[in-house]
């Protein structure tokens, strides 16, 4: 472990290092405060600090603080310290097990400039035909034609994203059934509240006159919802993802993922109180927005890394998709089928639907039937706020 | 040697091998007096690293066991109302003040530890042990936030309770949600992983120490490829140590032997139908074939 620390003329000592290295993660995307920075000059007293090993665990045991911030401290550690990697003391420890989060180039991204790149989106490659001469897709469909060439962002009016995104809100409020385990007080609930009752007791010499009760509050289901960015989706994206970013804003406990031939969990980007980091992390996260879609492949990767975890007999999956698949049905199907035997409910969203003379005559889309709970249109604003009250029955 | 080298070794020396990572970690937590957030999949050791630094310590270990609706009165303390009802009955008969009843059933006798209230106020610091804290909800999160922070417990009828030792805390969580950023903040973190082929190995060493070393390295490499397999649930470290306890019981010397044998222990590695059914006789095999 020869990598020991150079300081560059312009450092005045270690805290200032120390300090433009909380900078450079802060920069990159961690969470950190100036608390932390105390924390870690303290936690570098305890070790060797000649010992880039030594310093590289200790400061990842301050600064990281879940499993994909973990991941990718080295790579942010070598940047800073060891001139961008050029010498890496050691492999991390305990890292041979299966990337279990897509990582992202977040140094490329902090050097990328602002927001380019996602490129003119494809046209979409099923039923443009159709959606000119039946014009039935009101939000996008109908406006295709000029809007070829047109960037995604640029898809649809801000009124239409701010609508998006408080329908998403309300749903996501919508969606609350099964009841809590915690008791609260209730004044009509099932329970005696002994604790209160005791205390009320006190006050008429013992007898416990008035009874307090607790019942079981309402908790909201936990919504997790899965977009496809594919070529035949893209026109839809824009709208989607603002539904998306309602959503996660709406409920601490939502989740969202983007697929197209592979899977990128977007909750964190879409939380990112910084609108411009969100858009260059999503941008970086959606390349490959366009191409095909591998539906079944994207749902296997959905059920190894994130499902087992993630999914439970309180949630409702949200699949926003077109079901055209490039995957075989059967594979689609079998995933489903892994998916719902985790006790959610799956409500599959088909902006196709919304046009006349739609049927699910996608190969996918058919053997996806019979697993999904709620089969709906989303292909308009009025579309997606007609779902509040069935999601709320599921 | 550094001290957290030390840490490294005592730990080994009372059977837990741990990662530099995680040994750097809990140092740190120990030096900085901060709780530590463990993060990982089921059954790589998280639970068992309190237990071993409880023995390592010679401390107490507490454990609160954290499910969904666990609630203050389940974790931090709770009055005892039959008997304060009781109290109360009796009193009244003999005609005691009102005054003097308060004072007396909202006393010490009439309280309920529970293991955050029984944590602070030990004599040694203790280990304390908070399992699972993504299965209880965001509420209980804020109580314990405020126990972390300054570890004062406030009871309404008593009075605050000042910690007598500070305990080292050790928390540990497997996704089942996201935590809060208040909370992993005022924790340090590490992640653990699945073991590499070594260190598993220097596991099993560990805790069957009379193994063959061809079988252990079998058992390893069968483990570490099952794991590469499309599993709903991929066997963990306790797994493997369960594994290595069945093929040492039913004596046999080499894993390819005998096939039924192998397939009759894999119920100690795959614990749900549609993965016993993705492993058959041959897949298992050719398996352990490579394995050796």
């Amino acid at each position: 472990m020869a990598g020991v620390t150079r300081f560059p003329a312009r450092a005045a000592g270690p805290a200032e290092r120390v300090a433009g290295f909380m900078a450079h993660l802060r920069m990159n995307g961690l969470r950190l405060g100036v608390q932390e920075t105390a924390t870690a000059l303290e936690a570098l007293a305890t070790v060797d600090p000649t010992d880039a090993g030594e310093v590289r665990h200790a400061l990842r045991a301050v600064c990281t603080g879940n499993a994909d911030e973990a991941a990718r401290f080295d790579d942010l550690f070598a940047a800073y310290w060891l001139n961008r990697g050029r010498e890496r003391a050691q492999p991390a420890g305990g890292d041979s097990a299966p990337t279990r989060h897509q990582r992202t180039p977040f140094v490329t991204e902090a050097l990328s400039a602002s927001g380019q790149g996602k490129g003119t989106p494809d046209q979409p490659e099923g039923g443009e035909g159709a959606a000119e001469q039946q014009g039935e897709g009101r939000l996008v469909a109908a406006r295709i034609a000029q809007l070829k060439r047109t960037d995604l962002r640029e898809m649809v009016s801000p009124e239409d994203i701010a609508e998006a995104e408080a329908t998403a809100e309300r749903i996501a409020r919508a969606i609350r059934d099964r009841r809590s385990r915690r008791w609260r007080a209730d004044p009509h609930g099932r329970r005696l509240d002994l604790r209160r009752i005791a205390r009320g007791a006190v006050a008429t010499g013992g007898e416990p006159i008035r009874l307090y009760r607790r019942a079981r509050p309402e908790r909201p289901a936990h919504i997790v919802a899965l977009l496809d960015v594919s070529g035949s989706m893209t026109v839809y994206a824009r709208v989607f993802l603002a539904f998306l970013k309602g959503l996660v804003g709406a409920d601490l406990k939502a989740d969202a993922y983007l697929f197209h031939t592979r899977l990128v969990r977007i909750t964190d980007a879409l939380r990112d109180p910084d609108p411009l980091r969100a858009v260059n992390r999503l941008t970086l996260m959606a390349q490959g927005f366009g191409g095909g879609t591998k539906i079944g492949g994207a749902l296997a990767d959905f059920n190894r890394f994130y499902a087992r975890a993630r999914v439970g007999g309180r949630s409702v999956v949200i699949v926003l998709s077109d079901g055209y698949d490039t995957d075989p049905p059967d594979r689609l199907a079998a995933e489903l089928a892994r998916l719902k035997r985790r006790g959610c409910r799956i409500v599959w969203l088909n902006p196709l639907m919304g046009w006349q003379g739609y049927a699910p005559v996608a190969r996918g889309m058919a053997a996806a039937l019979p697993h999904l709970d709620h089969f709906a249109a989303a292909g308009t604003l009025d579309a997606l706020a007609a779902l509040e009250p069935e999601l709320a029955r599921l | 040697m550094a001290a957290w080298r030390d840490l490294q070794h005592d730990l080994a020396e009372h059977g837990y091998v741990a990662g530099d990572d995680l040994a750097m970690a809990l140092h740190l937590s120990l030096r900085l007096g901060r709780p530590l957030l463990l993060e990982g999949a089921a059954g790589v050791g998280k639970t068992e690293v309190a237990k071993v630094l409880a023995d390592l310590q010679n401390a107490t270990l507490i454990r609160l066991q954290c499910y969904e609706g666990l609630d203050a009165g389940h974790a931090i303390y709770e009055w005892n109302y039959q008997r304060q009802l009781l109290a109360i009955r009796a009193a009244g008969e003999r005609g005691e003040a009102g005054a003097d009843i308060e004072a007396r059933i909202f006393s010490e006798d009439y309280l309920l530890e529970r293991p955050l209230l029984q944590a602070i106020r030990q004599d040694r610091p203790p280990v304390l042990l908070i399992d699972e804290i993504d299965r209880a909800d965001e509420e209980f999160e804020a109580y314990l936030l405020e126990i972390l922070s300054d570890f004062t417990i406030s009871i309404p009828e008593l009075g605050t309770v000042h910690a007598t030792a500070r305990p080292h805390v050790i928390l540990t969580a497997n996704g089942t949600r996201d935590l809060s950023d208040a909370l992993r903040r005022r924790c340090l973190y590490a992640h653990l992983g699945y073991p590499d082929r070594a260190m598993e190995l220097a596991i099993l060493q560990k805790r069957h120490p009379g193994l063959e070393p061809h079988l252990s390295g079998q058992i390893v490499g069968f483990v570490q490829a099952l794991r590469k397999e499309d599993l709903d649930k991929t066997p963990g470290v306790a797994e493997t140590l369960d594994f290595a306890a069945a093929v040492a019981g039913l004596g046999m010397s080499d894993l390819t032997e005998d096939p039924v044998a192998l397939q009759a222990t894999l119920v100690t590695l795959l614990k749900t139908q549609a993965d016993r059914a993705r492993v058959p006789t041959e897949l298992a095999q050719r398996l352990a074939g490579k394995a050796a």
